[in-house]
Parts: structure tokens; sequence; C-alpha cells
């Protein structure tokens, strides 16, 4: 079965880095999980988030340093907010919030990283597909 | 030589963009002077058939205003683009949607049934809405369908270039007139207005900290505004760094931030995710160490409708495009 599409934003310095750890430990998380990596949690706008969804993706999840260990320093503070207003955005638009979250793992977390995949696919999964309105 | 053949035409607007042709003052004289103008529905007696006679790309160019969100507006605004060597997109409702484009966040049912049976001012005990055929007398009567969707111009037919502004003012339309007739027009696609951000030129920049931050929101009603001092170091919305510039700063000046009918600056996909971007950056900062995601939260609660503000003219032109209706 095909699994609907999970675009995971990681940070470079630290949640990245935790993915690979899973990566490396073969821990399991899910296939549709597709990671991206950028430098910070922070640069993650939220045009990038509606556009993953735009392309197809019915969830996004971003993750980043945690607070107070961001590499910019408040990156990871300033994600948080956004992705908070967009939810609430979101809702507006017909979309379920839950379909952008934001979590905190570090570089040594693989476990953490699996868990908080695991779990995102398993929101999503119970949310079914995102269809886009006029997409196509 | 004969001039140049022009035609304006009016969509889902409020007819401002009109309005904004009739506000060109004495010098609608010099353009009728240089131009023909060969088909104006608010002002002048032309038909769609003489639209229809006319050869393809005969008219030099159109000035399409409003959104499309009607069977007839789609029909009208491909026939004209047959008939036009460029097309204007002019005004924000058919350079982003604009104000009708709220429309979006409803269906042509939800619509049809608040507008034709729920508003209070309504009698129509029978419930009747509105229907592309209906039969009077042995004939029948057509009206142009009411779409689900309403559209910017240029996700219905190929549009040249944007004049943008909620109405555009008077100095923008002149200049462009002038470069269509001069032939000093810029690149295919290109917003006829500058490319910086309404800070950029707003008369309160100065006033603007270096370090904003909104540890509170307040909305316009609920403070008596400074008209000297930036709106947002007042603690109240306003859209201007994420705004194009070049609307003379009509809201700023009558102590009112912007809204930001101008659309984004060049670049931008989603003026409103660009909107929103910049103001969740800015609420409580100093402070953001220490919050917790309830009072992050609990500061987000004080924008009640982000959506409806960060959306407010574009939202058909956003990468979400509408609501999902369930
Ligand atoms: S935020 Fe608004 S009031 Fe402040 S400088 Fe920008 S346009 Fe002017
Ligand atoms: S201040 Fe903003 S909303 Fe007002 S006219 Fe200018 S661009 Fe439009
Ligand atoms: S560098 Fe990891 S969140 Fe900023």
């Amino acid at each position: 079965m095909n699994e609907p599409t999970i675009v995971s934003f990681l940070c470079n310095w630290c949640s990245y880095e935790g993915a690979d750890k899973a990566g490396n430990a073969r821990l399991e998380y899910p296939a549709n999980i597709r990671p991206i990596r950028v430098m910070c949690s922070g640069r993650v706008d939220t045009e990038l988030v509606l556009q993953a969804f735009r392309e197809g993706a019915s969830g996004v999840l971003i993750l980043g340093c945690h607070p107070g260990d961001c590499h910019y320093k408040k990156g990871n503070y300033k994600t948080r907010r956004r992705m908070l207003l967009l939810r609430k955005a979101l809702a507006q638009f017909g979309v379920e919030p839950e379909r952008v979250k934001v979590d905190w793992v570090a570089a040594g977390e693989g476990e953490r990283f699996a868990k908080v995949a695991n779990e995102m696919a398993e929101t999503i999964r119970e949310l079914g597909p995102l269809r886009l309105p006029l997409s196509g | 030589m004969a001039k140049p053949k022009v035609a304006l035409y009016w969509c889902a607007s409020c007819g401002g963009c009109e309005e904004a042709v009739v506000d060109l003052a004495e010098d609608i004289l010099k353009v009728v002077e240089a131009v023909d103008i060969i088909f104006w529905p608010v002002a002048m007696d032309f038909k769609k058939a003489d639209v229809e006679g006319m050869a393809d790309g005969e008219i030099a160019v159109s000035f399409i205003n409003g959104a499309i969100r009607t069977e007839e507006q789609g029909e009208m605004v491909k026939l004209l683009r047959r008939k036009s060597g460029l097309v204007v997109a002019f005004g924000s409702c058919a350079h982003l949607g604009g104000i009708p484009g709220l429309a979006n966040f409803w269906n042509r049912e939800t619509i049809f049934e608040r507008v034709y049976k729920g508003v209070p001012t309504m009698d129509n005990p029978e419930g009747v809405l509105p229907q592309t055929r209906t039969a009077v007398a042995g004939k029948e009567l057509t009206i142009p369908e009411f779409w689900d969707t309403v559209h910017t111009l240029d996700q219905v037919i190929p549009v040249d270039y944007y004049l943008p502004g909620c109405a555009p003012p008077p100095d923008l339309i002149m200049n462009a007139i002038t470069a269509i007739l001069e032939g000093k027009l810029p690149e295919k696609g290109a917003v006829l207005a500058p490319d910086k951000s309404l800070c950029d030129t707003c008369p309160l920049a100065d006033s603007k900290p270096e370090k904003l931050s909104l540890k509170e929101v307040k909305r316009p009603y609920e403070v008596i505004l400074d008209p000297e001092k930036c709106f947002l170091a007042q603690g109240v919305i306003c859209l201007g760094p994420a705004t194009r510039s070049g609307c003379g700063e009509r809201c700023i000046n009558a102590c009112m931030p912007c809204r930001g009918c101008f659309g984004p600056t060049k670049g931008a996909r989603d003026q409103g995710a660009r909107s929103l971007s910049f103001v969740a950056s800015l609420l409580g900062i100093e402070e953001e160490e220490k919050m917790t995601d309830e009072e992050v939260e609990k500061l987000i609660d004080q924008i009640p409708d982000p959506a409806g503000l960060f959306y407010m003219y574009s939202l058909p032109s956003s990468l979400l495009r509408r609501r999902i209706m369930k």
C-alpha cells in the first residue's frame, strides 16, 4: 500500500545527525518520510511547508535542535511560533493542523528520531492523504 | 496612423478599478487622444458582438479588472485574450484574487445558502436559489454559472503584465499606459510597480525599531494609533514588510496599517505565508526562551483570524488556493 508522503525538514546540526544515527543503528522508521536537510529549523519558511503540501505531501515534520541548543541560537524558537500560527491558519483552510508538527531531536538521539517519525507517520495514516482541491 | 485599440473590462470586483480610470482626471484626455477605446461596458455602448467582430490580436491591450468567478467572466476574458496583443491584470482582484477572493473560504452552496436564505433581510419563503436555467412562460431563461472557486485572471488566461493595487493609483496607471505606447515595457510577467517593500518607502520607517518585538497584538479598533510612529512598533500588525511599495502609502497616511493590497515583492510565491512568517517571528521575541507552547499559543490567539488577515487580498493566488469543504 502507498503511504501518504511526509516531508521532513531536518536541521543540519542536530536532527539530521539524529536521523543518521537512527539509520546507522538500523532503527525502523517509516519509508514514507522524505528527509530534507536545512541549515536550521528556523530556515523553514511557511511558504516551504505550503509548497510541500501543494506538491503532494500529506504531512510536514520539522525537526530542530532542542530549545537552547540551536546552532544559530534562536531559530528553533522562531520556527515553533511560525508553525503554531500556521497550524491555526491551516484549520481555516480545512487542513488538519496535526499535519504540521515541530519537534526537537538532538544529534545523539537516534531513537528519539525514530519515535517521533513513527508517531507522525501514525498521525498521518489516521488522517489519510491530504487532497488539495484544484491540484494538477 | 491608426490609434492603438484599447479595451477595459470589469469582472468580479467592486467597481473601484473603473473609478480609478476616471480618477485619471484630465490625464484621461491624453489617453483618449493617444488610443481608441473600443470596448468599456461601464462607460460606452459597445457589445460583445463588436469584440467578436474584431480580428485576433486587433486590440493592442485589454485592461481587465476583477477576479474570475462566473462562467460569463471566464468566457469574456478568453475572448478578450484572443483579440488582444497584451492583457494587463488591473488591480488586486485580477492580480491576486482580491477581496472577492475571500469567498474561497466558502463555496457556491454555502454562499447561496447565506445570501439567499440566511441573511436576516432576505424574504425567500420558498428558498429559491439562482439556477443557470429556468423555465418562464414556456421560454427558458439562462444566467451564467457561479463557480465554487474564485480565480485570479492568470489562472484563467495568460496575462502579460500586472497593475497592482486596490485600486491601482493614477500615477502607476499613467506610467503603464505611457510604457505601452512608447514600447518601453519590462519583461513579460512583470508587476508594473517598484520592486521594493512598503517599509522601504513608508514615511514612518524611521520610527521602525531595528529590533521589533510584538509583546501583544492589538487590533486597529482597540487603540488610538499615533500617526507618526510605525504601527508595528505600536503593537498593531502592519503588512508593510511583506508588501510591494507603489501605492503612495495610502493607508499609512490615513493612519491605518497596510493590509497588503499591492501583493508581495518579486520572488514570493505566497504572500500570506510570507506575512504570517514575519509576524510570527516578531511575536514575543524578547521572552522567547522562557515561553511555553501554551504561552506562545496565547499570544497567537490575539490574532483571531490569521488566514483572513494574511490572505486578505491574495487567497486565490495562494498555494492552497481555497478551503477544503467537508
Ligand atoms: S511596518 Fe507599516 S508602519 Fe511600519 S514602516 Fe513598515 S509600512 Fe510603515
Ligand atoms: S498601504 Fe497597503 S493596503 Fe493600503 S493601499 Fe498601500 S499596499 Fe494597499
Ligand atoms: S541549528 Fe538546529 S534548530 Fe537551529
